[in-house]
């Protein structure tokens, strides 16, 4: 037994040389119950397609409206919103979490504040607040500059603060966790090789916070696209209200939510495959190797495939 | 001459824990200076002290005739503004137990990041030195490698380039060999040999009787927050006077 075990390894870990081990072949375990949940699933999803397939839809007036420009135009304005909204969530996300964090009573009470409104209050009501401004407000007057407040707050920018804001103080806590995630070590290293404590902030600890900050970023990213609907409140032309548009002219109310629900799907997967990319990237470092994209496992299987069966080594 | 380190009766505390009590010591320019004692005796904050990573709250403490962290005019004491404490810092490099090194740079980068950061160095003239320093800890074939692909004692002694780049004058080591397993000690312990035979100034905290005593000029055995002993490290260690210490060299060597 000890002798097998001994001669095992001794002629298999260098590779090349010598004669290859003969690789195990046994009957891998069966799994009846997976077989068996599979053709339930099935079952039930082929209900539900046949379900479906005798409401009362006009399944053609989806394609046919996929590519319509009025539901082209709003998928552009949707894109648009919601990637302003969340740079300025971003923005205000790192400025309000180390102000948070900062030592001065001042910045961190107010960056406090901010926070505790902005989260604590619905995003539709801010949406609301921002676009009514003028029935407080009816001129804006900051010195320099003097307008009536309904040229100045148009759709667009009642859409941005309100959704940027309310983003910025959801990811201040997000950016906070992250910069709190960062070993102390780290900071003293850089206080110790002369950095400052913004260059130390900058180079050392905000580089090494993305790793915890990106995947609920985003999470957040993704819940912008969705939550960007909402900006109907305030007039702005986005996806859901050009579906909405057709739905009152051409009376295919719910064929038009498909046809927004299926823009939603594609905006919201084209943009976890970014997501992939980006942790990825910021892995550097912390991972001895890179987790493989899946093209490059599609590839690896590809290479591999064939001599897998005789014991190879990816 | 001046000394390069000079602490006057430094305290510290944390809320109630008092660390130091009163340390008197001075570090001659060029000199080998290592600190013993056993763990909680104060050593390593006591070198914290020196580059302010820790603030003292009595005493005075100078590095190259420097106060550190402070400024007097006549009797008062003035704080340091960041900046100005960042700027004394250049001149004191510090190696660290857990080494640190920015995990998300290559060697190369974490060697190159404080002369570029802090001095405003053009990247070719890091880059150059960051190579020469490499090659000089026996490392100059790893410098592309991230600190998760080195192993703990070619993390230290990157570590030690880091910090040799700002071209210090005082090194500061805080136990950094103890995270080390015991074959890698020896490479970290010949970097520093090398180093103090190039005359630098090193405050060095300690396990390794064995490097005290062949590279060490003074040695200063601490125990709860106060200086016990010191001397040269071969009659500290051969010839210990207290009781205190004889117990400690007892059980370490």
């Amino acid at each position: 037994m000890t002798d097998k075990l001994a001669k095992v390894p001794a002629g298999a870990s260098p590779a090349p040389a010598g004669t290859p081990p003969e690789a195990i072949k046994a009957i891998p375990v069966r799994h009846f119950g997976r077989w068996v949940a599979a053709i339930a699933v099935i079952a039930l999803l082929a209900l539900l397609g046949y379900a479906f397939s005798q409401g009362n839809v006009r399944w053609a007036t989806v394609p046919e409206k996929l590519f319509d420009p009025t539901i082209l135009t709003g998928l552009w304005n949707t894109i648009q919103i919601s990637v302003a909204s969340m740079a300025l969530g971003l923005v205000l996300g790192i400025l309000f979490a180390v102000m948070r964090l900062s030592k001065n009573p001042v910045t961190s009470t107010i960056a406090w504040l901010y926070i505790w409104v902005f989260r604590g209050t619905p995003v539709y009501v801010q949406l609301l607040i921002w676009f009514n401004l003028a029935l407080i407000f009816p001129i804006l007057n900051i010195g320099f500059y003097k307008d009536e407040m309904t040229d100045v707050m148009t759709p667009f920018l009642a859409a941005l603060l309100g959704l940027g804001l309310n983003e910025g103080a959801y990811m201040a806590e997000i950016v906070r966790a992250g910069i709190q995630s960062v070993d102390e070590g780290q900071t003293e290293a850089a206080h110790a090789l002369g950095m400052s404590q913004s260059r130390t902030m900058r180079r050392i600890v905000l580089p090494q916070s993305m790793r915890v900050i990106i995947p609920p970023t985003g999470n957040e990213f993704i819940n912008m696209l969705k939550t960007s609907s909402l900006v109907v409140a305030v007039q702005y032309p986005d996806l859901l209200r050009a579906a909405q548009d057709i739905a009152s002219v051409s009376f295919a109310v719910m064929e038009m939510f498909f046809v927004a629900s299926i823009w939603y799907l594609i905006l919201t997967t084209v943009f976890s495959i970014g997501q992939f990319y980006l942790e990825r990237h910021y892995a550097k470092g912390s991972l001895r190797s890179l987790p493989p994209t899946p093209w490059q496992k599609i590839k690896a299987n590809l290479r591999f495939a064939p001599a897998k069966r005789s014991g190879g080594t990816a | 001459m001046t000394p390069m380190v000079k602490a006057e009766g430094v305290h510290k505390s944390y809320g109630a824990a008092h660390i130091l009590r009163g340390i008197d010591l001075e570090v001659q320019n060029g000199e080998v200076f290592c600190l013993i004692g056993p763990s909680g005796s104060g050593k390593s904050t006591f070198l914290r002290c020196i580059n302010h990573l820790e603030k003292i709250n009595a005493g005075r403490l100078y590095v190259d005739g420097e106060l550190v962290g402070y400024r007097q005019k006549g009797d008062k004491l003035y704080e340091l503004k960041d900046s100005e404490v960042a700027l004394q810092r250049r001149d004191i490099g510090m190696v660290f137990q857990r080494f640190n090194l920015f995990p998300h740079m290559t060697a190369l980068a974490n060697v190159m990041e404080a002369p570029i950061q802090v001095k405003g160095e053009t990247k070719a003239v890091a880059r150059e030195r960051a190579e020469r320093l490499l090659d000089r800890v026996g490392l100059g074939d790893k410098a592309g490698n991230y600190p998760s692909q080195l192993s703990g004692g070619q993390q230290q002694r990157v570590a030690i380039a880091r910090a040799l780049a700002m071209e210090p004058k005082l090194m500061l080591f805080d136990e950094p060999t103890s995270a080390l397993d015991p074959e890698l000690v020896g490479d970290v312990l010949d970097v520093m040999r090398d180093l103090a035979e190039s005359g630098m100034t090193m405050v060095v905290v300690t396990h390794e009787m064995g490097f005290a005593r062949e590279v060490g000029d003074s040695l200063v055995f601490m125990d709860g927050g106060v200086v016990v002993e010191s001397g040269h490290p071969r009659d500290v260690l051969t010839k210990p006077q207290h009781d205190r210490t004889k117990a400690f060299l007892s059980k370490v060597l």
